[in-house]
């Protein structure tokens, strides 16, 4: 359904053109995604993972066409996203779900305005009284009651807005959904709530997802495919069983390392990764090679010099030397 | 050895400020805990549970009108619950250390670190001026920030959010309080830094003996570090106990309910356990136990009578179930 | 909407700061005072024939000769100043409330265009609002007036002045209302909403002024009540050069003019009650606009 391919986008964080000139400074980019490319099929849920820096909610931007990738192609169903984007019938198929309950919805406007736009933007209902009752239906598919469009955003919690946002997203009927973190601003037991709801709402309307978060757990849950990213490239992307069960890339066993295990109290830690003292970099400056030889245990010269392109090995894509030179250690 | 000690503390916030009929609504209900010499306490719970707030009253930094209108907050025996502020503010540092979720404000932008350090060290501590700034290294070398004679001058801005958290670990820490607050100190970073950040600070206290309150919404944290752990739950305790026992025998409902909807990477579950509803809100409190209306097991007592903390096997748990 | 405005921590603000209550009331009677003015006044200074130089420069009351009948005193041609200030009041209001409403209308179009669109656009207006702001907003306002007005017959000059003075003093005042505005919905257009309306393929012009506008119109009224002081003192500035309101249809500043000749003469009442009104009125607006900034202010909240 979804092919991006070859996709890198920069973003220019330069100075103002005088304070340039006037310095003597470049202009200065930040390659936010560099040459991603992937494909989801309809029906399946694809996740991608990774930290700040990483470039996920750039590729979710992209994807829905908020901003047009510096190189590379998307295309939905075949057709370039820039002409779905031109035709209303084509683009009411996808819609986006943010991760902010707080920003995503106009303070300014009624619930039911909120849910009833993308309805009104694509001539989806005959008169008002039809769009007032699709209104209302949304509302109890998502779980709160039809009396909630009266009010405004404010008088709700977090995970209720998060329902609200999910039920606009699905006012205009779409069949590809893109969740930028849909519930990392809300406590675990709402979170829950949410994740089921979208479970249930996928399963229900045949929904494709394309869902984002930093959270390995939670994507555990939600998903048929993960790629995991690294500084605006994916590091490794395959069946969420095999990332999770025989992970290979050297970043993707720190992220799982890192998660606290909760069957293990007063688990003795030593946190894997290099200089164990590193962070992620400055997407700005970026190591040279492989973005994550300063944190890995096998980098040798190789890495420090040349990046690593994505290949097959086995059910899963990786981009490591170490795993295409059969230096990974098994774990 | 009892270092901290509160009990049945009571905060009161007036619920709609403004409107000439102030109606006080009750944030924190009666909750008593205490803290031994050394031990790390893990107080766990979701937003609006209390959990921040109760570390911002047992410094004193209760941002008003939030008052403690109820309870004793003992330190060492002494009670410190009520004490002028100028009193306070000798406690703070010396005594407790405090580590905020933000390090972005927690660092004064327009001083270098070494400055901040050394600042905190000399007015808790008999140091001159050389000594401390020696002392400040030190601490940088052992929080893990390389090259610690060069960033001592740095400024806060130049430093990335992990090591900042980090600078103000040392800065909690440099006037060597009993006590360390830690008021979600990992929220705001990535998980790959969290992991340090939490191997740091257990270092930390269990090198110097420091005792800390860890406050978290992340139950996966608190059973790596602590070894005891609260439940709070609408400003209240609803367990308590050694952190084993609560996470793998949880004998309060909500409890049980919560680590079951953490998503676990271990396998993949059809459906989250989940709780349905939300917590209630400190000004429409429902009567009995506060967990009722969302809890599976919730019989009649529940809905008359508030339980209090009983013992639970080696826990003590606020239902009526035990 | 209104439920909103009335069930909000602002109203409920308002009635318990007596401050903002007094400077409201103060400026209500004013407002009234003004518009009813025709009808309230004790006398009509504008109709000619009922002057009579007998009533000429009765000082006011408390003083020795006062007639009650002008409790504030006439002025040289019998004119009661309390009549005069409630017509020039009306002059005073109407200019500076119509010029503000020009300044928010066209400094809010520029503003949102400007803080939505980016870019080139942004860069060019706002430049240009930077170089009219190098200029004191008086002097913007006298050039415009000066312009308007050799540019019109001599005949047409005096009725149209009210006009002239509020596009002048409107034009002088459009700038601030530009760069606040600008900057809220440079602020706004990043939120997630606005994204979520952009997902779905909804026009710019559309999200501009369906879901942009109105979350930035809460500093408009701020400064717009601010400005309002600001636009009559101009006013009152430029009539009192001479330059504004003819003494046909005079407003304060007019009034503080023409009562200036007299000052030095012992009839100090011509000119200073018009001033304390001058005074009254831009301290009731500006004290009514301070409170309302600060209630308004979302870190104070």
């Amino acid at each position: 359904m979804l092919q991006v391919t070859s996709v890198t986008h920069r973003y220019d964080v330069s100075q103002p053109w005088l304070h340039r000139v006037l310095v003597g400074e470049p202009r200065q980019c930040l390659t936010a995604v560099d040459n991603v490319s992937f494909r989801i099929e309809r029906g399946e849920t694809l996740s991608l993972v990774g930290e700040s820096g990483c470039g996920k909610s750039t590729v979710a931007r992209l994807v829905v066409g908020l901003h047009a990738p510096s190189e590379g192609t998307i295309r939905f169903q075949g057709e370039t996203l820039s002409s779905v984007r031109a035709q209303p019938a084509l683009r009411r198929q996808f819609n986006m779900i943010f991760q902010d309950p707080y920003s995503s919805l106009n303070p300014r406007w009624r619930v039911r305005d909120v849910i009833g736009e993308p309805i009104r933007v694509f001539g989806l209902a005959s008169d008002q009284v039809a769009l007032r009752q699709r209104v209302d239906a949304l509302l109890v598919q998502v779980g709160l009651v039809a009396e909630d469009g009266e009010k405004y955003p404010h008088q709700f919690s977090g995970g209720q807005r998060q329902r609200i946002s999910i039920a606009r997203a699905l006012a205009s009927e779409p069949v590809f959904l893109v969740c930028d973190e849909p519930t990392s601003a809300l406590d675990v037991s709402v979170q829950a709530q949410i994740l089921n709801l979208m479970r249930d709402l996928q399963r229900r309307l045949g929904l494709t997802l394309l869902f984002i978060s930093h959270n390995l757990a939670v994507v555990r849950h939600m998903s048929d495919r993960i790629g995991v990213m690294y500084l605006g490239s994916i590091v490794e992307i395959g069946p969420a069983d095999d990332i999770f069960h025989a992970p290979r890339h050297p970043y993707t066993r720190l992220l799982l390392d890192a998660l606290p295990d909760m069957t293990q109290t007063g688990r003795k830690r030593s946190p894997v990764g290099g200089p164990i003292w590193c962070e992620v970099p400055d997407p700005i400056d970026p190591p040279t090679g492989c973005p994550f030889h300063p944190r890995c245990p096998l980098a040798d010269a190789r890495c420090r010099r040349e990046k690593p392109t994505i290949m097959l090995s086995g059910r899963t894509e990786v981009a490591c030397h170490a795993v295409e030179e059969g230096r990974l250690p098994d774990q | 050895m009892t270092l901290l000690s509160v009990r049945d503390l009571v905060i009161e916030i007036p619920s709609r400020p403004g409107l000439t009929r102030r109606a006080m609504a009750r944030f924190i209900d009666g909750v008593s805990f205490d803290i031994d010499k050394g031990e790390i306490l893990g107080v766990v719970g979701e937003s609006g549970a209390g959990k921040s707030l109760t570390g911002a009253a047992i410094t004193g930094l209760l941002p008003p009108p939030g008052r403690i209108t109820g309870g004793t907050v003992e330190l060492d025996g002494q009670r410190i619950d009520g004490l002028p502020p100028s009193m306070l503010r000798r406690l703070r540092g010396r005594r407790i250390g405090m580590i905020f979720q933000d390090p972005l404000t927690t660092l004064d932008p327009l001083f270098t670190i070494g400055q901040q350090l050394v600042e905190t060290m000399r007015t808790h501590l008999p140091l001159s001026d050389t000594a401390a700034r020696a002392r400040a290294r030190d601490w940088l070398d052992r929080v893990g920030i390389p090259g610690a004679d060069r960033r001592i001058d740095a400024y806060p801005h130049e430093f990335s959010g992990g090591q900042r958290q980090r600078v103000v670990i040392a800065l909690a820490l440099c006037a060597e309080p009993d006590l360390l607050i830690a008021d979600e100190p990992t929220t705001a970073l990535d998980v790959s830094v969290q992991a340090h950040i939490i191997a740091l600070l257990h270092e930390l206290a269990r090198e110097r003996g420091t005792a800390v309150m860890l406050i978290t919404h992340d139950m996966g944290v608190i059973a790596e570090i602590a070894d005891r752990v609260a439940v709070m739950y609408a400003g209240r305790i609803a367990e308590i106990g050694r952190v084993d026992s609560v996470i793998r025998h949880p004998s309060h409902p909500y409890t049980d309910g919560l680590i079951g909807t953490i998503p676990s990477v271990a396998h993949r579950l059809d459906r989250l356990r989940q709780i349905d509803g939300t917590m209630p809100r400190p000004d429409a409190m429902p009567a009995g136990c506060a967990f009722h209306p969302r809890c599976p097991k919730g019989f009649d007592r529940c809905r008359q009578d508030r339980p209090l903390l009983r013992p639970v096997g080696d826990s003590l748990a606020a239902c009526w179930l035990a | 909407m209104t439920g909103f405005w009335l069930q909000s921590d602002l109203v409920n603000g308002f009635r318990n700061a007596p401050l903002a209550v007094a400077s409201a009331l103060v400026v209500a009677v004013l407002v009234v005072a003004a518009a009813f003015a025709p009808w309230l006044a004790p006398h009509n200074p504008m109709d000619v024939a009922s002057l009579s130089l007998l009533d000429s420069f009765k000082p006011p009351f408390g003083m020795p000769d006062a007639d009650p009948a002008n409790p504030l005193g006439t002025d040289n041609q019998g004119r009661d100043v309390l009549s005069a200030i409630m017509f020039g009041l009306r002059v005073s209001l109407l200019v500076g409330f119509c010029s503000i409403l020009l300044a928010a209308l066209t400094g809010g179009a520029i503003g949102l265009l400007a803080g939505y669109a980016g870019g080139l656009a942004d860069a060019v207006l706002m430049r240009i609002a930077d170089i009219q702001l190098t200029f004191p907003a008086i002097l913007t306002a006298l050039l415009v007036d000066g312009i308007i007005g050799a540019a019109l017959p001599r005949t047409m000059r005096e009725s149209v002045q009210i006009y002239v003075m509020i596009f002048a003093i409107g034009i002088s005042l459009w700038p601030g209302f530009a760069r606040t505005i600008r900057g809220s919905t440079l602020m706004e257009r990043n939120k997630d909403y606005v994204l979520a309306a952009r997902v779905i393929g909804v026009p710019a012009w559309r999200i501009a002024l369906t879901h942009v506008l109105p979350n930035v119109l809460g500093p408009v009224l701020v400064i717009g009540t601010l400005g309002m002081g600001m636009a009559i003192l101009t006013e009152a500035t430029l009539s009192f050069l001479g330059i504004g309101l003819p003494p046909t249809h005079p407003s304060l500043g007019t009034l503080i003019r023409f009562g200036n000749d007299f000052l030095f003469s012992g009839q100090w009442w011509v000119t200073a009650f018009p001033g304390l009104a001058l005074v009254l009125t831009v301290l009731s607006i500006n004290l009514l606009g301070d409170w309302l900034r600060d209630a308004l202010n979302p870190k104070l909240r």
